[in-house]
């Protein structure tokens, strides 16, 4: 079992760095020379070949490889072409800011989404399934947007309850900064949870459908128990592997979000720097957003091979 | 009717027909929709009716300005308009007919993600399926290019491949196509797989039959139902994740009128609330929202006559 | 004595999507005395297992109940409130299932899953039901009955487990036991220690039963009193004796028809063989072969070792062992499916390229293989005109009305209407799309046709159909038969010669009435001793005559070195059995044992 799990391990740090040459050769050596890029049309030979000497261009691709590879582990990222500021400084203040977003919304939406899914199975036909069913299957398919959209207009036009823009300056309260975050989670949460529920519930009813459910009925086990006892035990890799999965809507969700509600959060330092074309901001927070996602996959799968008796217990 | 064929077939060889080996499962059933479903395939024809003819029907052009009345007025500030009957959705931020830019958008929004999931499934479905059959290194090789796919979130993969290249609709069309081909693969390959072990596909081989009549006649004919369900929701991811790219203004690229880009073109006239300017932006969004629902409770109806494992691979 | 429990015209219906109900079982009432064991018979379709769990006021997802009583100590139990239904499941009526496998659950230890309903209802502490089960355990001769309780269900065997279930179910020792087809799944061997452990359990508890099974055999060895149900509803019933050895109702009468007498040798077959001088028409001349592992392309095990056999033209070679033992893929191995590791096929004397890539059209179109599951066999997108007339046309070249006519032509070889061209494979019953299954590999004309368990997924009745068609095509056709079977009297009734394998080695092979007389190979010996006879008190004098009982229930252990079969033997000689492969002997010609032991020993 040790084995398999250190194999995981071993696979997500391949899949780090294999992540990496991507985003390096998409962003650095695909698009053609940096160098003409930055000075445009009317760049003279010689200017270009010093720029190219600059940024290390004439070098093999290899080479500059590695040195983007020392100078991103090294937290030493340039500056950003935009604000003038060093990226490093532009990421360390906003990591906390989705960090923090992203938590939250796990915190609530997690909980919820199993509890909810569960209930569901449960009483598979039973009304509370049904109204889930039909809720999750029309949200599931909803953009983040329109959700973001209408709780704006309802929440903060309409009722004029909560802020419609979640700017933070780093000042406020406690309590003010939850409220300026009360909708971007809320939209979050939404969206991430009706996938989660669906998922959950499908895969309790798998396990409920099997026959050793069907057995603890004959045996006369209180449904309580069935669920807790019986059917919970083998559903946990499931769900936590659901779980995970969610994390990719979580990353597209939080792009959506930061941007609709104008949070300073990382997801927005990228989408603006896509659209200055800020290459160091992109491929900074492309790396951070990519090892974060496979970091917790690769949980994910470790939690689900800790759970399976057959792996922790062998013949 | 059949039925009967069924008794008098059973009689014919067997000496005692009363206690005859009893009949298997009845005749396939036909699909059967549930309304919801039905509704859905109205409102889904409706919008492909919309998106071949909407630049004919459309009271304007997509980048045509609303600059006088119908009395023949001009407005001081046409933009945000409320609905009237002169522009029935109202104007949007630059005083154009919300409505007919939903008609021209329709074109933009439906085309793209049809093409990039035309182009995902050709490339999905050619790879995986060759992965299956052949096995062995082509299929090691092809896998492992897959993992790696998959452990960028589609949408980071997008933002960095966009930051590269910058936006177009070509451009567009090719990456939702890469970007879904990687989950196309995956499923083609598994559904090659279970179809290669069953025994009509070996007894196919024990005769000696080539590649491309076990591909064309035994595998593509049982793996179409399960794909055409497939195709619904990879159609719904991709009107999702162009629109979402839209949205974030690294999508389609104005004045082409696209469902996305209109939701965040008008994104400031929500403050308004529906008196002006609000539903330049909610009425895209709703459009996205009702395709995609659509779409959804129409796979939800086929799926569910398929039976569950069906869903259950689709995950 | 009063009934325990009376069901009086029960109904139970299916719920159909459009809403309306199809009965699935239609009247039927027949009861249970206490200490008494009845038997439900009937083959698939018979609604046998809905009725049996009735007595647990259960029913399938789909199914309900529409009619009748069921009473048990005279409380009607389907009208009871949820709760006492609740109460009554695990400790008045216990539960026994098909498959333990999947009955267990994988994430819980075996002893809270032994004891956890006889603690649940409150019956026994925690404690007295460990201490319980424990004497269970060794009452069912389970190994290591201390410690079985905290061990996980995959690290115990299927034989085991399946008598872990009986513990499961007597733990809180209920009134009644529901037994579903606890020892069909198993394999032959097992399944006699299986039978025995529970019949003996049972009778030393003293509680009643309902033992449902298709299998009549299995019904005579523990069934006091025999409901016979076909369709849903009850056909005869009667004391086990009397529905034995004197049925009345017809169905009854063809069910006991289908049913093989125990393999014995018979008169000798007709000795006239002219093909003695031809080169046998199929034959497997030192044959290894395994699975690979898909990268490295070592073998990751072997399943056959050194296999000859040979197919004499028109003959029936039946191929027999427990599963595991390499016969299906001995068949994989002739057709080419999976190219053998060592040795050579010939057919016809001309040696044959291992893999099917490499065989020419024609050699394809004299080997055709015959698979076991007819369902997954069918495509099912194309129509039985299809399936059947697609050989025809590849190696034959038929098209248009002559490929035509010939569909109509096998289809009425295997007695079936022509009208069944235009069907589907799900518009047909099994034994129907096992016919088609047959009338495809007849359609290229072959030489050999390769049976893997053609029938074993089938109801006894039609199962003895498919056999007497196969019979009559090889009496009309002269074509030769690799016929593979886990089911020895099947093999005997069919076959010419038998090869027995075991643990991927052929331990005898021979003409079949000198491998079902002495002297026997230990193995074979075993796998007779182990078919259930058609006769009340079978069970109870095989044990006394049988083998020694130690090392039968063993799981089937594959050494690479020494005899196989020498862990469970219980004629090993130890030092020599275990470590040197087995001498060939020739009791007489065409017959042959791989045995350490002399011929007068064994």
């Amino acid at each position: 079992m040790w084995q398999l799990a250190f194999r995981r391990i071993a696979i997500g740090f391949l899949l780090v760095w294999v992540v990496s040459v991507l985003i390096f050769a998409i962003t650095q050596i695909l698009p053609g020379d940096a160098a003409e890029i930055r000075l445009g049309q009317d760049a003279t030979p010689e200017s270009l070949a010093a720029l190219r000497r600059e940024m290390g261009l004439d070098r093999p691709a290899y080479v500059q490889y590695l040195v983007w590879l020392e100078r991103l582990l090294s937290g030493n990222l340039g500056v950003s072409v935009a604000g003038g500021a060093t990226i490093t400084s532009l990421i360390e203040h906003r990591i906390g800011n989705t960090l923090f977003m992203a938590g939250m919304v796990s915190a609530i939406a997690i909980p919820i989404s199993v509890t909810i899914g569960l209930l569901a199975a449960m009483f598979p036909g039973g009304l509370i399934d049904r109204i889930v069913t039909a809720a999750t299957l029309g949200l599931v398919a909803v953009p983040d947007f329109l959700v973001a959209i209408l709780l704006i207009l309802i929440l903060s036009v309409q009722l004029n309850w909560l802020p419609a823009v979640s700017y933070l300056s780093g000042t406020e309260s406690f309590w003010q900064t939850l409220r300026a975050m009360a909708l971007p989670i809320a939209t979050l949460v939404t969206v991430v949870a009706a996938q989660m529920i669906r998922m959950t519930r499908a895969g309790v009813l798998n396990v409920m459908n099997s026959p050793y459910i069907e057995m603890a009925i004959l045996k006369g086990v209180p449904r309580r128990r069935i669920i807790l006892r019986h059917a919970l035990p083998n559903a946990i890799g499931p769900i936590v592997n659901i779980i995970a999965l969610n994390l990719a809507y979580l990353v597209s969700g939080v792009v959506v979000v930061e941007t609709i509600f104008a949070y300073p959060g990382l997801a927005k330092l990228m989408v603006d720097g896509v659209q200055s074309r800020d290459m160091a901001v992109v491929q900074a927070c492309g790396m951070i957003f990519c090892t974060t996602y496979i970091v917790l996959i690769l949980v994910a799968d470790i939690a689900a091979i800790l759970s399976n008796p057959r792996l922790r217990h062998p013949k | 009717m059949t039925g009967d064929a069924t008794k008098t077939a059973v009689e014919q060889p067997l000496d005692d027909p009363a206690f005859e080996e009893l009949p298997d499962a009845p005749p396939r059933q036909r699909l059967k929709l549930s309304w919801a479903g039905k509704i859905s395939v109205c409102i889904v024809a409706l919008w492909v009716f919309i998106a071949l003819a909407g630049s004919f029907i459309a009271p304007y052009h997509e980048a045509e300005f609303i600059e006088e009345d119908e009395q023949g007025n001009y407005y001081v500030d046409p933009s945000f308009l409320p609905p009237s009957a002169q522009t029935w959705l109202g104007t949007d931020y630059l005083g154009r007919d919300v409505f007919s830019r939903i008609l021209w958008g329709a074109r933009t929004t439906l085309g793209i993600a049809f093409a990039a999931t035309m182009l995902a499934y050709m490339t999905g479905i050619t790879l995986g399926i060759t992965a299956a059959v052949a096995g062995g290194w082509t299929d090691m090789l092809l896998s492992r290019l897959d993992d790696a796919l998959l452990a960028i979130p589609t949408i980071m993969l997008a933002l960095i491949i966009i930051a590269a290249f910058g936006s177009s609709i070509p451009l567009l069309i090719a990456l939702a196509g890469l970007v879904y081909a990687a989950g196309i693969f995956r499923i083609a390959r598994a559904l090659g797989q279970d179809i290669m072990v069953q025994d009509f596909v070996e007894a196919a081989r024990a005769r000696g039959e080539g590649l491309w009549w076990i591909i064309t006649r035994e595998i593509l004919p049982n793996a179409a139902m399960p794909i055409a369900t497939d195709f619904g929701l990879r159609l719904i991811f991709i009107i999702l994740f162009i629109s979402t790219l839209s949205f974030l203004g690294l999508g389609v690229q104005p004045p082409v009128a696209d469902w996305g880009s209109m939701v965040r073109e008008n994104l400031q006239g929500l403050g308004n609330g529906f008196s002006g300017g609000a539903i330049a932006s909610l009425a895209p969004a709703a459009a996205i929202g009702s395709l995609t629902i659509a779409i959804n409770l129409i796979v939800d109806d086929v799926s569910a006559h398929a039976g569950g494992s069906l869903a259950k691979k689709m995950i | 004595m009063t009934a325990l429990l009376e069901v009086r015209d029960l109904w139970v219906s299916a719920r159909k999507d459009d809403g309306s109900d199809q009965p699935i079982v239609k009247g039927v009432s027949f009861e249970v005395k206490p200490s008494e064991v009845v038997a439900l018979i009937g083959e698939s379709g018979s609604g046998k297992t809905t009725i049996a769990l009735s007595a647990l006021a259960f029913t399938k997802p789909g199914l309900e109940f529409t009619g009748g009583e069921v009473t048990l100590q005279g409380t009607d139990v389907l009208t009871m409130p949820r709760q006492e239904q609740r109460k009554l499941r695990g400790r008045r009526v216990a539960y026994l299932a098909q498959s333990a496998a999947a009955t267990f659950n994988p994430a819980l230890k075996i002893g809270e899953q032994v004891t956890e309903s006889s603690v649940l209802h409150g019956i026994l502490s925690q404690e007295e039901a460990d201490r319980r089960a424990e004497s269970l355990y060794r009452a069912l001769e389970l190994p290591d009955p201390e410690r079985l309780g905290r061990r996980y269900p995959h690290q115990v065997s299927g034989g085991q487990l399946q008598r872990l279930m009986a513990a499961m179910a007597l733990c809180g020792k209920p009134n009644l036991l529901v037994l579903d087809e606890p020892t069909t799944a198993l394999d032959v061997t097992t399944q006699i220690e299986v039978l025995k452990a529970i019949k003996e359990v049972i009778r030393e508890e003293g509680s009643a039963a309902i033992y449902v099974t298709h299998d009549l055999a299995v019904v005579a060895q523990i069934a006091d009193h025999i409901v016979v149900l076909y369709n849903g509803a009850i056909q005869e019933q009667g004391p086990a004796d009397q529905i034995i050895n004197r049925p009345t109702h017809p169905y009854t009468r063809r069910l006991m028809a289908a049913v093989r007498p125990p393999p014995a040798a018979g008169e000798d077959a007709e000795t006239d063989e002219p093909g003695q001088q031809r080169p046998p028409a199929l034959e497997a001349k030192s044959i290894s072969a395994g699975y690979r592992i898909a990268s490295s392309g070592k073998p990751l095990a072997l399943v056959l070792r050194d296999v000859n056999v040979a197919v004499k033209r028109g003959q029936v070679v039946g191929m027999i062992g427990e599963s595991g033992c390499g016969k299906s893929t001995l068949a994989r191995v002739f057709a080419g499916l999976l190219p053998a590791m060592g040795g050579e096929i010939a057919l016809d004397g001309q040696a044959l390229a291992p893999s099917l890539k490499d065989r020419s059209r024609d050699e394809l179109r004299k080997v055709q293989i015959i698979f076991q599951m007819a369902d997954t066999a069918l495509n099912p997108r194309q129509r039985v005109g299809d399936i059947v007339g697609r050989p025809a046309q590849f190696y034959l070249g038929l098209k248009g009305e002559a490929k035509r006519k010939r569909v109509a032509e096998l289809l009425q070889m295997v007695e079936l209407p022509a009208a069944f061209a235009y069907r589907y494979p799900q518009e047909l019953s099994g034994g129907q799309k096992q016919r088609v299954n047959l009338a495809r590999a007849l359609a290229a004309d072959p030489d050999v046709l390769l049976c893997d368990e053609v029938t074993s997924a089938l109801d006894t009745i039609v199962g003895a159909n498919v056999i007497e068609l196969l019979k009559s095509l090889r009496r009309d056709l002269n074509v030769s038969f690799v016929f593979i079977s886990h089911d020895l009297s099947t093999v005997a009734s069919f076959a010419d010669e038998i090869v027995v394998l075991y643990a991927g080695r052929v331990v005898e092979q021979g003409p079949v009435n000198q491998v079902l007389s002495p002297p026997y190979h230990p193995y074979t010996r075993l796998l007779i001793t182990s078919v259930p006879e058609l006769r009340v008190g079978w069970l109870e004098d095989s044990m006394t005559t049988r083998e020694a009982a130690a090392g039968i229930a063993r799981a089937v252990e594959i050494s690479a070195i020494g005899c196989p079969f020498s862990r469970r033997c219980p004629l090993s000689i130890e030092g020599t059995c275990d470590s040197e492969l087995p001498p060939i002997r020739t009791p007489s010609p065409g017959h042959q044992i791989a045995c350490h032991r002399s011929l007068g020993e064994i």
